[in-house]
C-alpha cells in the first residue's frame, strides 16, 4: 500500500463515525496497537518536546532501505495519534517520509491536534519522522 | 441591600454572550474561569461604545473628546482606588496584565533594591509569571530565590516562610490564592509577619480579584497586581497598585510619551505617579470595559457571589468524592473555586481531551506551575475552576463527563 493508500485507509475508518466520541474511541482502540519502542530506547533522548504527554519514537533503518518506528505515550488518546503517523511513515523509504504531506489528519477531523498550541505535539512527532528520515537519507547516500 | 440577597448564577447566565453556544453539539460547560473568564454584555458594549463615540487619546489633547476621553480614564482609576480602598489614586498604575505588573516591579524595584546576595523570596505555588521574572532577576543580580515549601494539601508550609524571612529577603512575592490548588493564602498573617522585619510584599491577585473583598489598606501589601481577563473584564488589561512611598522611590520601567514631563535632548524630567509608569497610549477602551466588569460584579455583592461559588464548589467535591474515581490534587482548608485532580490512573490529557468533546471546558497539564506540578509528582492535572455564572446543572454535567471518560479509557 502507498502512503497515499494508507491515508485513504484511515480517512475511510475515520469517515465511518459522526460521533466525536466514536472518532476518539477508535483512536484509543488504535493506541493499543501501537508498535511499542524497545524499553532500552525509552529515554529522554527519545522523548519528544512539545508534547502535553510524554511521546518516546525511535525510528531504525532495515536493511530493505526502509525506516521502521516504534513509540510509546503515557496517554492513551496520543497513542492512538502516533500510532496513525507510523501506520502511514513506517516501512517507507527516507524519501517516501519526506514527501508526505499531512492533510489525512484534517480530512479525519483531527485538524485542531495540527495547530502550534495544541499540546499533543503532533507536529513535534511528525518533525521528528521526518528528521529521522532525513538522518536516514543522509547515511544512505554516504 | 445587596449584602442580603441571595445570588444564584441563574440571575447573571444571560447576560453572558458566550455561555449561550453549543459546542460538538452540546451545550458548553465552560469550567476555565481560572484561565480567563466570559465577559457580560454590559462590558462588551462598554468597550464597543468606547469606540463607537469616544475614541481619542487622552491627557494631551485640549479638544471635546480627549477632555471627556480623559476624564472617564481618570474616572476609572478613581473608581478602582475606591473599590479596592487604596489611599491615593495615583496608586493604581494600568497595566497590560498581572504580568506586566509583575515584570514592572521585578524590573524597576528589582533594579535599585536588589543585589548580588540579595534574597528574594516566593512560594511554591506561584505561576510562572510571579516566578519567572523573579527567578531571571536573581540571575542577573546575583542575588538568591528563596522557595516556601507546599504541604502535601496545598498550603503555605508558614513554619517555613518564617524560617525564610529570617534571611531578610529584600521582598516577599506570593499568589494570594492559587491558580492550581484553589487556595486562599493566609496573606494578611504573612504579610504582617514580613512587615515586622520591614519586607515589602507583593501580592499576585490574578485568581482573587473576582472572588474575593479586597482592602488594600487593611491588607497593608505593598503591592498588588491583578489582570482584568479573569474579572470579567477585558483582555490586555491590568492593573499595579504600589504603595506611594515604594512607587515614588522606584525608577520608570518603561520611557516614552505620556510619562514625561519635560523633555530636552540631554534630558527627560519624568512625570509623576501614576503617569511615571503609564508610558505610551494606554488601552483606554479596556480600562473603561475594566471598570464596568468590576461595577457589574460587585453590583451583586461580591460576599454574596464567593458564598454561591463556596456552595457550588462544595457540592462538586462531594460529587466528585461519590464517583469513588477522583484523585483531588491539594485540599487546602481554605479553598476557592478551583479544583486540580485526575481521574482514576487516566492521563489528564487523556480525560481532557474526552471531557472536551462533551462540551465541557477544562483545563489539562501544568497550568502555568510547572515546579508546584513537579511536587505533587502527576504528569499535569485536570482543573475545573468556576465562575459566578457556573450552574448546579453544569456540575451534573461535569460529573457526567468524568464518567464517560473514565469509562472510555479504562
Amino acid at each position: 500500500m502507498t502512503i497515499q493508500e494508507t491515508e485513504q485507509k484511515i480517512v475511510d475508518e475515520f469517515s465511518a463515525f459522526d460521533d466525536w466520541l466514536d472518532k476518539y474511541n477508535l483512536l484509543i482502540e488504535m493506541g493499543k496497537d501501537l508498535p511499542l519502542i524497545d524499553a532500552r530506547y525509552k529515554t529522554n533522548n527519545h522523548l519528544i518536546s512539545g508534547c502535553q504527554s510524554r511521546v518516546w519514537l525511535h525510528a531504525e533503518l532495515a536493511d530493505d532501505g526502509k525506516v521502521y518506528f516504534t513509540a510509546d505515550s503515557d496517554a492513551v488518546i496520543t497513542k492512538g495519534i502516533v500510532n496513525l503517523l507510523i501506520r502511514v511513515f513506517s516501512g517507507r523509504t527516507p524519501d517516501e517520509v519526506l514527501t508526505a504531506d499531512m492533510a489525512f489528519i484534517d480530512k479525519i477531523g483531527l485538524r485542531e491536534h495540527l495547530s502550534p498550541t495544541r499540546s499533543n505535539g503532533l507536529i513535534s512527532m511528525v518533525k521528528q519522522i521526518k528528521l529521522y528520515a532525513q538522518v536516514y537519507k543522509l547515511k544512505m547516500n554516504n | 441591600m445587596p449584602a442580603q440577597t441571595v445570588f444564584k448564577a441563574e440571575m447573571v447566565r444571560a447576560d453572558f454572550p458566550a455561555l449561550q453556544q453549543q459546542v460538538f453539539n452540546r451545550p458548553l460547560v465552560y469550567l476555565d474561569n481560572a484561565a480567563t473568564t466570559q465577559k457580560p454584555q454590559v462590558v462588551i458594549d462598554r468597550v464597543r461604545d468606547w469606540y463607537e463615540h469616544e475614541n481619542c487619546n487622552i491627557h494631551r489633547g485640549v479638544h471635546h473628546l480627549s477632555q471627556l476621553a480623559t476624564e472617564a480614564f481618570e474616572g476609572a482609576r478613581q473608581y478602582i482606588a475606591g473599590l479596592l480602598n487604596a489611599k491615593h489614586s495615583h496608586e493604581i498604575i494600568f497595566t497590560r496584565g498581572t504580568t506586566e505588573s509583575i515584570n514592572l516591579v521585578a524590573s524597576s524595584f528589582g533594579n535599585k533594591f536588589i543585589n548580588q546576595g540579595d534574597h528574594v523570596l516566593i512560594s511554591g505555588m506561584e505561576h510562572h509569571s510571579n516566578l519567572v521574572p523573579w527567578q531571571q532577576l536573581c540571575l542577573s543580580k546575583g542575588a538568591i530565590l528563596d522557595i516556601i515549601d507546599i504541604t502535601s494539601e496545598g498550603e503555605i508550609d508558614l513554619n517555613h516562610y518564617e524560617q525564610l524571612l529570617a534571611e531578610n529577603p529584600k521582598i516577599v512575592a506570593i499568589t494570594h490564592l492559587s491558580n492550581v490548588l484553589g487556595t486562599i493564602n493566609p496573606v494578611e498573617e504573612m504579610i504582617r509577619m514580613a512587615h515586622i522585619r520591614d519586607i515589602p510584599v507583593l501580592l499576585d491577585a490574578a485568581q482573587s480579584v473576582a472572588h474575593l473583598r479586597i482592602d488594600l489598606q487593611k491588607l497593608d501589601c505593598d503591592f498588588f497586581v491583578f489582570s482584568g481577563h479573569k474579572a470579567y473584564a477585558p483582555m490586555g488589561v491590568g492593573v499595579l497598585y504600589g504603595k506611594e512611598e515604594w512607587l515614588n522611590k522606584m525608577p520608570p520601567y518603561q520611557f516614552g510619551g505620556e510619562m514625561v514631563d519635560n523633555v530636552h535632548f540631554e534630558q527627560t524630567v519624568f512625570n509623576e505617579l501614576p503617569f511615571r509608569f503609564e508610558a505610551g497610549t494606554p488601552n483606554v477602551g479596556a480600562v473603561l470595559g475594566l471598570e464596568s466588569a468590576l461595577r457589574y460584579l460587585h453590583s451583586f455583592g461580591i460576599e454574596n457571589i464567593l458564598h454561591y461559588e463556596d456552595q457550588l464548589l462544595h457540592y462538586a467535591i462531594k460529587r466528585m468524592e461519590s464517583t469513588g474515581k477522583i484523585r483531588f490534587i491539594g485540599r487546602p482548608k481554605n479553598h476557592a473555586a478551583v479544583i486540580s485532580f485526575l481521574v482514576g490512573d487516566t492521563h489528564p490529557y487523556d480525560a481532557g481531551t474526552i471531557m472536551d468533546k462533551l462540551g465541557v471546558a477544562v483545563r489539562t497539564g501544568h497550568h502555568c506551575a510547572q515546579p508546584l506540578i513537579d511536587l505533587f509528582n502527576v504528569p499535569g492535572t485536570i482543573r475545573a475552576s468556576f465562575g459566578m455564572y457556573n450552574t448546579y446543572e453544569e456540575v451534573d454535567i461535569l460529573i457526567g463527563a468524568i464518567e464517560r471518560a473514565d469509562a472510555m479509557l479504562a
